[in-house]
């Protein structure tokens, strides 16, 4: 066995230090009846190599990795800096555990710190946590935490939202018992907030929602009265966006994939979570704190742990305790190696290069956008055949196109969701208009 | 240490050179969304060269202690070895390229790792049902709380309110449970660290949902009337949960589903070996009974004729509680772990898991305080009470940072005062574990000799001791720009 | 620290000093060692109205969260505000500038039931 170290002759030792005659002596602790009933995987050893073999062989039996994706929906095909990998791939950070001796941890305690200012820089907001597992999580931390402070046990939720975003809220709410009020959508594709109801703790919109609209904030906060604006976002939209922050939300929560994670099938994700410094007792997660040592110079822990399960255990803010630390490093590595000025540059692209498409597209016969509204990178498009056969076509022509899925009201509508990014050139982008033309 | 906020670097560049410049027609971004919607609050992310951000990260990974660097013996975390090959497979482009809303019929591999994997962790557990959604461990907690919800729900036993767990309890079970909706009521230890399972059935009735256990115990030891337990918990119409934190104690041995589990949770960052990140991400799949089945979240991937899908017809599911498969890289690793392992290898993991531990603390119990000696499984707690007036367990842990290991846990379980709790894992050898002993008899040592050395430790690590009361009291949790 | 011979104690260690039928309350010296630096301090308010055994606030140090119960049924007249900007008061002065909450008591005889200095200090003996 390659990753034990111990001999037979060091067993042997170890086992007559200790008083005992064999290792299976060391297992009688374990009732017989449960022994007895103990059986087996039925898989035998390999070898390093065969492991590659085999996993090699089921990543190529994956062909949708080679296709060129114009999927969205909270998850997206950005480009990844190499320097992310190599940051993330060095031991000293992947290795290590939870900072609880922050003494031997001001690697991770440091760039955890750099996370949570670069989080309220992009959002907008004062304080943020350490991470959440992905962005639908810390929504539903959002709203519970929104219940905990208005305890009205109800909130506002836009129809809007991503659907996986709305199936996870629905779980946590469901389990919390907070009624969930829908507020709808209208023709422009943006959140119809004219009607918000009164005693919710909470009022939920996604900008860029769902269809790819950009909602509008001004006022909303304004009109919802005491209820929490809880604002989930678009991270490299952020680079060209009014972040949610400037509109009075009280917490923002994000899907992180697109700060230099690759879509890794769906996880490991990363969940921004930001809040105003009022709330922080109530916030969940981990955060990481500025002090002294004994000698005067700055370094890094965890503050107001007493927030957290290992002290509050069934009053803590959360259960969470192992979070998503290394892609919060991976997407820290992002921001540094873009700056400011880099992160604008790529939301321009996408936003520049999602328009010309959008443009080719709806300059074709029986095709058009579904909503009006101005967009950031993505969209939804009318097309006049069935939308299933139309994403077979592009699968033909090598790219991943899906209908818009999740709104039974839309069902009849031939709706095509396209999502666009850096990484698309101009000859891909012409290339899937031939494919919707008809002409490829 | 500085942060990147504090570099004092400005570079300028036309283009970020990570992707091409733009190679259609520019119409720009007020005419495309508004003026409105444009962002006029600044970004203060500074420009930095990349060999800049390469050093400061560099440099920073420098201050950190992996599983790489040295000995971290953290009960209760198995921080063992994190093999390479894991790490490789997981960065294949056929797993890493993969848009999570892919027609199904384009990423079969990804859809049979993860229904090979749910075969495998159900043997493992011995339960017919696995679910990979749930992040990490306690997300796992979660999930099952939530099950046991939905299943007395559907029975129409909502009065089934509350949660039974013992004092010896890891946090996030108490938590989990409450976040779930459930109330949680404490069942006393006896003082040879098991149990009172005269208590806990003197608690068992129509409002009890069931119980969250911890087997072996946070304390190493293994619970001998386990059976008695789960079936006193069924008998008065309740469930058990079993939190699989201390797997590393028992592969190849015994399996949850023959002890009366209804639900297991793996933390696959802990016993399966994948890294842990300073903090994640982890995974937390959960195992259950066929009475829970049911209800497992969607989407579900089964398999029919040589095809993998996606099952999204699941009327009593409790839903979803991430957004898609869970940690699918994570559990790549994992994956590829139990693959070379097989069943010869996962015995031998436990078997050298509980030699290590039994060895270690029969070494170290002639210095320290050793509250319930016996046989122990993979881990065993000490208590730092005893040592010399004036010296905590705290002073304990900083002075073995100066001696060049990571300090066990500390102040875990709560039902010892002064604990430390220490998990070798199977992957160190019989003389890392005698040097770390010498490190715990030296400082035991210091401590009657010298306790100023413990008082001000660390001395010897990349900053001295921190000021947690300062950051608590006075919190600085963004970098203050106003400042600078 | 000595426990002053006229309050009277808890074996939650809340201490209480009678006058009259206004009840002043707080941690013990024992309490505030055990939690460490104290960084939060949550008061009852004005006017609550809490019997013997309820809840009247929590005390938090870095690592630790005390709860501190009502050692006397009454209604909640006045409580240290000063212990929002400053809860490290608690650790320098517990039994006097300490001080969290003063009880109008319902029933003062409940006092006589408590621990008095001698019995409390030789409860922290035992330990």
């Amino acid at each position: 066995m390659r990753y034990i170290a111990n001999t037979d002759a060091d067993r042997q030792a170890m086992l007559d230090a200790i008083g005992r005659s064999s290792l299976d002596e060391l297992f009688s602790d374990i009732p017989q009846t449960v022994a007895d009933r103990f059986r087996p995987i039925g898989i035998p050893p390999q070898s390093e190599f065969d492991v590659v073999r085999t996993l090699s062989a089921i990543a190529s039996d994956n062909p949708a990795a080679k296709m060129v994706p114009f999927l969205g929906e909270g998850i997206y095909d950005h480009y990844t800096p190499s320097i992310v990998s190599h940051i993330t791939g060095r031991s000293e950070f992947y290795t290590a555990y939870t900072p609880y001796q922050p003494e031997i941890s001001q690697g991770t305690l440091t760039t955890m710190f750099e996370y949570q200012t670069l989080v309220c820089e992009l959002v907008g907001m004062e304080v943020a946590n350490a991470s959440m597992y992905d962005g639908a999580t810390a929504l539903a931390e959002a709203a519970l935490m929104a219940d905990r402070i208005r305890k009205t046990g109800r909130i506002a939720v836009a129809r809007s939202l991503h659907p996986h975003l709305r199936r996870t809220l629905d779980t946590y709410c469901w389990a919390a018992g907070i009624e969930r009020i829908e507020l709808p959508f209208d023709s422009a594709g943006r959140c119809d907030s004219s009607n918000v109801p009164q005693d919710v703790s909470a009022v939920i919109v996604q900008t860029p929602n769902t269809f790819g609209v950009l909602e509008r904030l001004e006022g909303l906060k304004e009109r919802i009265g005491e209820a929490l604006l809880i604002v989930s976002t678009y991270p490299i939209a952020l680079g060209i966006l009014e972040p949610p922050g400037s509109y009075g939300a009280d917490i923002v929560v994000a899907e992180g994939q697109s700060l230099g994670l690759p879509m890794a099938f769906g996880g490991p994700l990363l969940g921004l979570f930001a809040t105003r410094p009022e709330y922080l007792r109530q916030m969940p997660g981990r955060v990481a704190g500025r002090t002294l040592d004994e000698d005067g110079n700055i370094g890094y822990v965890m503050a107001s742990q007493t927030r957290e399960q290992h002290i509050r255990r069934q009053r803590a803010t959360s259960n969470i305790c192992t979070n998503s630390a290394l892609c919060a490093l991976a997407a820290t590595v992002y921001l540094a190696t873009l700056g400011a000025d880099g992160l604008r540059q790529i939301a321009e692209l996408n936003l520049e290069k999602a328009h010309y498409l959008a443009d080719r597209l709806t300059g074709l016969d029986g095709v058009d956008l579904l909503f009006d509204a101005p967009f950031f990178n993505e969209f939804i498009l009318r097309v006049s055949e069935d939308p299933g056969t139309l994403c077979a076509r592009a699968k033909a022509a090598g790219f991943l196109v899906s209908p818009l899925r999740g709104f039974d009201e839309l069902d009849d509508t031939h709706a095509v969701r396209i999502a666009v990014t850096e990484k698309r050139s101009k000859e891909e982008l012409d290339a899937l208009t031939d494919v919707v033309g008809g002409r490829a | 240490m500085n942060t990147i906020f504090e570099l004092n670097q400005s570079h300028r560049s036309e283009g970020t050179g990570l992707v091409p410049e733009l190679d259609v027609p520019r119409r720009g971004v007020e005419d495309a969304i508004g003026a409105s919607h444009v962002r006029s609050r600044p970004l203060r992310i500074p420009s930095l060269a990349e060999p800049t951000v390469a050093r400061h990260y560099t440099k920073l990974s420098k201050l950190n202690f992996g599983v790489d660097d040295g000995f971290y013996p953290l009960g209760s975390c198995t921080m063992k070895y994190n093999p390479k090959v894991n790490e490789d497979v997981a960065r294949l482009p056929g797993f890493s390229c993969l848009h999570p809303l892919s027609d199904p019929a384009l990423v079969q591999g990804a859809l049979r790792l993860i229904y090979e994997s749910q075969e495998w962790l159900g043997a493992i557990a011995g339960l017919p049902a696995v679910a990979l959604q749930p992040a990490a461990g306690a997300h796992g907690e979660l999930t099952g709380m939530f099950l046991f919800r939905r299943h007395f729900e559907q029975r129409g036993e909502t009065q089934r309110v509350r949660i039974l767990l013992p004092d010896s309890a890891h946090g996030t079970n108490p938590a989990s449970a409450a976040v779930a909706g459930f109330s949680v009521t404490q069942v006393p230890s006896l003082a040879d660290g098991t149990v009172d399972v005269d208590a806990l059935r003197a608690e068992l009735d129509d409002t009890v949902a069931g119980v969250m256990l911890t087997v072996p115990n946070t304390l190493g030891i293994f619970e001998p009337r386990i059976l008695e337990i789960t079936q006193a918990v069924h008998d008065a119409g309740g469930l058990c949960y079993f939190d699989g934190a201390n797997l590393n104690s028992f592969f190849g041995r015994a399996r949850p589903g023959d002890m009366g589990a209804d639900v297991f949770h793996f933390n696959q960052h802990k016993s399966l070996s994948t890294p842990h990140g300073g903090g994640g991400p982890g995974s937390g799949p959960v195992a259950v009974s066929s009475v829970l089945e049911d209800y497992l979240p969607v989407p579900r991937v089964v398999h029919s004729a040589g095809t993998y899908s996606l099952q999204w017809d699941v009327p009593a599911s409790i839903g979803s509680v991430q957004s898609f498969f869970g940690n699918f890289l994570v559990a790549v690793k994992a994956f590829a772990y139990i693959l070379q392992l097989g069943d010869e290898g996962l015995r031998a993991v436990s078997e050298n898991a509980v030699l290590n531990a039994n060895y270690l603390q029969e070494r170290l119990k002639a210095t320290y305080d050793l509250p319930h000696d016996g046989l122990c499984k993979h881990e065993f707690v000490l208590s730092g009470k005893g040592i010399a007036d004036g010296i905590s367990t705290l002073d304990i842990a900083k002075r073995l940072i100066d001696h060049g290991f990571h300090p066990p846990t500390i102040y875990f379980p709560l039902i010892v005062k002064e604990a430390l709790m220490i998990e070798p894992t199977e992957t160190e050898s019989k003389e890392t574990l005698d040097r770390f002993a010498e490190a715990m008899e030296a400082v035991a040592e210091e401590a009657r000799n010298t306790p100023e050395l413990l008082h001000e430790a660390p001395h010897h690590a990349p900053v001295r001791r921190l000021d947690q009361t300062r950051a608590t009291r006075e919190p600085v949790l963004t970098y203050p720009f106003e400042d600078s | 620290m000595a426990y002053p011979a006229e309050y009277r104690y808890t074996k939650d260690h809340e201490w209480v000093q009678l006058e009259g039928n206004r009840a002043r309350i707080g941690i013990t010296d024992h309490a505030q060692e055990e939690l460490g630096d104290i960084v939060f301090v949550e008061l009852p308010s004005v006017g609550a109205d809490l019997g013997k055994g309820d809840a009247l606030g929590t005390v938090e140090s870095v690592k630790a969260v005390g709860d501190v119960n009502a050692p006397l049924s009454g209604k909640v007249v006045e409580v240290n505000e000063n212990l929002e900007s400053s809860p490290e008061t608690i650790n320098q002065s517990p039994h006097e500038d300490g001080w969290m909450a003063i009880l109008e008591a319902k029933d003062p005889s409940e006092f006589d039931t408590l621990l008095d200095a001698a019995s409390y200090e030789q409860f922290l003996a035992e330990g």
